[in-house]
């Protein structure tokens, strides 16, 4: 029979040790999300398109992380990209015509929304709009487009011998 | 034709048999677990369990969670590589270590290490009557016997986890940082951006705390209903181990596919 104190010695190192790797777990493994109802506010932007942007992206100023997505649907009647998102409480002096734009994160990585703080006196409250919005880049019709400028061009160039 | 009829039978039977059996599991889990704490005296009780089933369970889950935290760092550093992501490493065994990794198989080896003790023992103290004569002196075995153990494989499963997790992470950060040479900064701020403590850490953990309820229900439900016999103990504790692997891996199947929402 094990002694009584050094059992409870034991069990008690044990849950200690659980508790540690939670903590460690907490604050070098994880963090927690920063931005919740509490400290922050919402704004929603409506975007034409939303390429590959997920919930939990981030939003910037000037490439500083000032909130995330929390929320993306689309507007039934527009057809156009809903995305709320949360915005620090610090920063609640944008003005009313901030813009918001859909950028990439390197050639191949996440999307992330930057927003342009803008000119005017009144500022963005809470449950605001953002209304100069641009969408994301799809690569995919950036090259439809190169391809097409590029025969556009040869067909205008072989007219011009032609005549 | 008599045969057939006999064969339709039997399959009935079966079934019938089954339903009760699962009847029978199930009062018992209620029994074990819904009873009045009588708290003061049952924790002797408990942290001797605690002792047997969490604390000896943890060289293995150290262990196995050291070194498949390594081979995770080298494979995925083998496989990021090929895409000039290196960076993504920590992210990469965090993730699947929290989320998926962790959970099952402390799970796996909880079940192959604990629970078939707990089968066992339960089982021989079945065998030899042990159970029986302390019903004769008016103790109640599911309070002095089965609850204690059930209460202590929930309680250390989550514990066993965190512990895996932390190791694993820690694995992964040794193969990647200190032997393949990625910069450890970008190791850790990476994971920290991608992993998310209450979407990800905890919900981990409750995978844990479920499939720590299955496991020692499976457990001492096999190890009290065992046949009584050589032979009978040694089928239970396999049908332990069988069953809880399955559970634990068709369970977390379904707890991803709730839990997927959130990422």
């Amino acid at each position: 029979m094990i002694a009584r104190r050094f059992l409870e010695f034991a069990v008690g190192l044990f849950m200690i040790l659980g508790v540690v790797a939670l903590v460690v777990l907490a604050f070098k493994a994880s963090s927690f999300s920063q931005y919740s109802q509490r400290n922050s506010y919402q704004v929603t932007a409506v975007f034409d398109h939303i390429g590959d942007l997920k919930i939990r992206a981030p939003v910037t100023i000037a490439g500083v992380r000032v909130g995330e997505v929390k929320k993306i649907m689309i507007d039934p009647v527009t057809f156009r990209a809903k995305v709320v998102m949360f915005l620090d409480k610090k920063q609640q002096n944008l003005p009313s015509d901030s813009s918001a734009s859909i950028l990439t994160a390197g050639l191949i990585g996440a999307n992330y929304i930057e927003i342009a703080p803008g000119f005017a006196d009144n500022l963005l409250k809470n449950d605001g709009l953002i209304e100069e919005t641009h969408p994301a880049v799809i690569l995919e019709r950036l090259i439809g487009q190169l391809v097409y400028n590029l025969k556009g061009d040869k067909e205008k160039d072989e007219n011009k011998k032609t005549k | 034709m008599f045969k057939l009829i006999q064969l339709i039978e039997n399959f009935g039977q079966k079934g019938l048999a089954f339903c009760e059996r699962v009847g029978i599991a199930g009062i018992f889990l209620t029994r074990t677990a819904l009873r009045r704490p009588r708290f003061l005296r049952f924790l002797p009780l408990l942290i001797e369990q605690l002792y047997f089933i969490g604390v000896l369970s943890l060289v293995i889950v150290v262990v196995s969670s050291l070194f498949i935290g390594m081979v995770l760092g080298l494979q995925g550093y083998n496989i990021l590589q090929k895409f000039g992501t290196v960076a993504q490493l920590g992210q990469l065994v965090a993730l699947s270590v929290v989320r998926e990794l962790g959970p099952v198989i402390t799970g796996l080896l909880f079940a192959g290490r604990a629970g078939s003790a707990l089968t066992a023992e339960i089982g021989l103290m079945q065998a030899t009557e042990q159970i029986a004569s302390m019903e004769m002196m008016a103790v109640d075995p599911l309070w002095k016997i089965i609850a204690p153990r059930f209460w202590a494989g929930v309680i250390s499963m989550p514990v066993l986890t965190a512990v895996f997790d932390a190791i694993a992470i820690f694995g992964g950060y040794l193969v990647g940082v200190e032997w393949l040479g990625i910069d450890a900064g970008q190791f850790w701020s990476n994971m920290q951006a991608a992993v998310d403590f209450r979407v990800d850490v905890i919900n981990g953990l409750i995978k844990s705390v479920v499939f720590g309820c299955i496991v020692t229900w499976i457990a001492v439900y096999q190890g009290y209903y065992t046949v009584p016999t050589a032979s009978g103990i040694s089928r239970a504790t396999t049908r332990t181990v069988v069953y809880s692997s399955l559970a634990i891996l068709g369970l977390d199947f379904i707890l991803t596919a709730f839990m997927v929402g959130g990422w």
